[in-house]
């Protein structure tokens, strides 16, 4: 049966094109993959192929004619042994499969599908007894708690086994576990990265870490591309249930290229969960969290606070929820929310505040994303005030969402302007006085807070 | 690997059963006419965005398919549809992900760049060049840590066999005596930029022989000399010696993706190579010698059309994704 040729686009942005020149002519027999047309776009000059065998009936439109829009027939074609006259009568709806009459509707606007409501994580529950351990022992704790429970966890890095953990937040692992579940990787940050995605592909539950997060940044392509997205791309088929954890953010002097808060980039990506831990009850609670999450989850670790000590339960199912913060210190003057090591500075603060008599409620975030605005905006309707606390920088940062979710949800309800104390803007000097002038501390809290008092 | 490779693997005339080449001719021409078929749905507008095709090298996935196992898994690059349906995967789910429709096997989300399936063992279609080796490398890693003796198949183009992440793979299959084959289908033009503009490794086959990986150099026109490759190769991964590296030398007669006008290289370069290498029609002139009938061919040639016309149809008829897919498979549910 004859078809219609219709004019191609050639392009994913072409919408009409110049047929420049015929190279086949009525009565050329033509087979797959044979040129028959030039086609000039506003790119560049293409060959047009045949894409089925037959005789070119008749050419539709003349060498030089411009601006023919897409899908506009520009040739018969005729099957084996058909009369020339048959291409006279092919009409647009003669051979749909041929790529004549398919219509190309473009569906209603459906407006703005709104996002559905974040279900509500669970409530803290009281968990008993605790005992004092460090942030260290707590991250330990989870990893081997989850390696004990779950026979598709395993540990992958640089340093993890043999040597125990740069910041020996592996220690005893490999003693436990075996070389089979604890693994060392060569300095590949991008390699054993993407190999560890793989793997999570398949169903396995890799925990990776990062000697600091800095070095993450070798390796970003697979956690965004590769690990965030594929769900999605797959049609909710395949998931990716993996951790990336490793020290994040400032540590003592290690200078611009280890000192950096990741915070606001892995916030960003929708597909990833991020859970920045404070206390050692966080850290446990949050990693083994994390570990059984199954999506990917970036847990920012804080060097300093490895070796400092808080109460964590010690009941052996401890665990907590992503994507919900916890109220530090109840107050009724200011809100403040801190993540991380932030969260020490703000509790600073909020003691050198109670001092002059003024009230601070400080919120840990514990996860960054999925973010507790909930928890935020109880609080600001109570306190009237926001100062949100970071270490990292100023410009699209943790800070610029927290001050917009408290201008977007609770504005009737704000007495001052939201304001931020972060980190300079600038790369993290080395010098011990200079790096010290760069980092947040508790009198630019108090600061923030009393400006806003005042004005 | 100290024997020389050769440039064609065939020794003692076809290593393959009437059966098995029937199967082959079957399947890389439905990969053939698929992909024509896909250049011209592009054409139409039907498809949209990027679409890189895969006709010219449909010796390499059907001559290591007839190899795999069940629960062998495979990875790619972009250049997918062939590697999706030699997988397993039907042409219908294949062609309405091209066209963006729910009864695609991403539901429309993914597109021609980005197409898995659990079931068939296949990871995708990878839109980042080179990031499926690492991955790849992750699958075959998966089946050494399960125990299992299950061979992953890695492929790539000789245009990513620049990356950096590439030899951070071989590096870690080495070391791990992983069961990965990869699979580099050198079809001399990374878009438009030639090998020789862009390697000064002259041979890719001993681009693995730092960490000592095993290789072959196949000519990836001739499916005799890729199934013979691809069983050595498989035999030694799966029998825990570690990973294995082919090259095959092989030609996409069409542009990089539908938007290429491959002013690059001659027309007549692209000629030739259809005219004498052809990987289907030497298969087929192998068969008539060893006394297949030609209407085996027309056989053949009638079901597969069939068999396209059908995906086609679906790929236009099945709905666009509804609304509500905008905002699902984003996270799964804790």
């Amino acid at each position: 049966m004859a078809s219609l040729i219709l004019m191609p686009a050639l392009s994913p942005t072409m919408t009409e094109g110049t047929l420049a020149r015929w190279v086949k002519k009525a009565g050329d027999t033509v087979a797959a993959g044979d040129v028959i047309a030039e086609i000039e776009t506003d790119k560049a000059t293409m060959e047009v192929e045949a894409v089925d065998e037959g005789v070119i009936g008749k050419t539709l439109v003349d060498e030089g004619t411009q601006n023919i829009a897409v899908n506009t027939p520009i040739a018969v074609l005729l099957a084996e042994g058909e009369d020339a006259s048959a291409a006279d009568t092919v009409t647009r709806s003669a051979d749909p499969a041929a790529g004549a009459s398919v219509a190309i509707e473009t569906p209603a606007d459906p407006g703005i599908v709104e996002a559905p409501e974040v279900a509500q994580a669970e409530n803290d529950r009281d968990w008993g007894e605790t005992s004092e351990i460090t942030v260290r022992q707590a991250l330990r704790d989870a990893m081997a708690a989850e390696l004990r429970r779950d026979e598709d966890v395993f540990l992958i890095g640089e340093e993890v086994a043999q040597y125990q953990g740069a910041y020996k937040v592996s220690q005893g692992l490999l003693d436990e576990f075996g070389e089979k579940r604890v693994i060392d990787t060569p300095i590949t940050e991008h390699g054993f990265t993407g190999m560890a995605v793989g793997a999570a592909l398949t169903g396995l539950k890799p925990i990776v870490e990062f000697m600091t997060m800095n070095f993450s940044l070798q390796a970003i392509d697979h956690i965004i591309n590769s690990a965030a997205k594929t769900l999605y791309m797959s049609g909710g088929q395949m998931g990716c249930p993996i951790v990336f954890r490793g020290p994040n953010g400032a540590a003592a002097r290690v200078g611009a290229q280890h000192s950096q808060c990741f915070a606001s980039w892995y916030a960003h990506i929708p597909g990833l969960k991020v859970v920045a831990p404070w206390s050692a009850a966080d850290a446990k609670g949050l990693l083994r969290a994390a570990i059984r999450d199954p999506n990917p989850v970036i847990v920012l670790e804080n060097e300093i606070l490895y070796g400092q000590k808080f109460p964590c339960p010690v009941d052996e199912d401890f665990i907590l929820p992503i994507g919900r913060a916890k109220i530090e210190r109840e107050g009724t003057d200011v809100t403040l929310v801190a993540f991380s090591i932030m969260v020490g500075v703000a509790l600073e603060a909020a003691a050198i505040l109670a001092d002059e008599g003024i009230s601070a409620e400080v919120i840990n975030l514990r996860s960054i994303r999925p973010l507790d605005t909930e928890t935020i905006v109880r609080s600001v309707k109570k306190t009237n005030r926001i100062v949100s606390v970071e270490e990292g920088w100023p410009v699209a940062g943790i800070g610029a969402e927290i001050c917009t979710v408290a201008v977007e949800q609770a504005f009737d309800w704000l007495d001052a302007p939201p304001a931020r104390v972060c980190g300079l803007d600038l790369p993290m000097p080395y010098a011990a006085n200079l790096e010290k002038l760069a980092l947040p501390k508790p009198e630019w809290v108090v600061d923030a807070v009393r400006k806003q008092l005042r004005d | 690997m100290d024997e020389t490779p050769s440039a064609s693997g065939r020794s003692n005339g076809p290593a393959l059963s009437p059966e098995t080449m029937k199967r082959a001719y079957r399947d890389m021409l439905l990969v053939r006419r698929f992909e024509e078929k896909a250049g011209q749905l592009y054409g139409m507008g039907l498809i949209g965005g990027f679409c890189h095709l895969y006709i010219g090298q449909e010796a390499i996935v059907v001559g290591i398919g007839l190899n795999m196992k069940q629960g062998d898994k495979s990875i790619t690059s972009y250049r997918d549809h062939g590697q999706m349906l030699v997988a397993g995967m039907t042409p219908r789910g294949v062609m309405a992900e091209l066209t963006g429709r729910s009864g695609g096997y991403s539901h429309g989300k993914g597109g021609s760049m980005h197409m898995f399936s659990r079931e068939k063992e296949f990871y995708g279609g990878h839109g980042i060049v080179g990031a499926q080796v690492a991955l790849g490398t992750g699958l075959a890693f998966a089946n050494r840590y399960r125990g299992s003796d299950e061979v992953s198949i890695v492929y790539f183009g000789e245009g990513a066999s620049a990356q950096g992440q590439v030899y951070e793979s071989f590096n870690l299959a080495a070391l791990h005596k992983l069961p990965c084959i990869y699979v580099i289908e050198n079809n001399r033009y990374g878009m438009g930029t030639s090998i020789e503009r862009a390697s000064a490794s002259k041979d890719l086959s001993r681009n693995g022989e730092p960490w000592g990986i095993a290789s072959r150099k196949v000519d990836g026109m001739d499916i005799f000399a890729v199934h013979e490759a691809a069983k050595e190769a498989m035999e030694y991964c799966r029998s825990g010696k570690g990973p294995f590296l082919l090259e095959m030398e092989t030609y996409r007669y069409r542009g990089h993706s539908m938007s290429d006008p491959a002013k690059y290289r001659q027309r007549a370069e692209v000629e030739e190579m259809r005219r004498t290498r052809d990987p289907i029609e030497t298969l087929k002139a192998e068969m008539l010698r060893s006394g297949i009938e030609e209407s085996v061919f027309k056989d053949i040639e009638t079901d597969v059309k069939a068999i396209v016309a059908d995906a086609t149809e679906f790929a236009q008829t099945s709905p666009e994704p509804d609304v509500s897919e905008l905002w699902t498979d984003i996270l799964v549910e804790a």
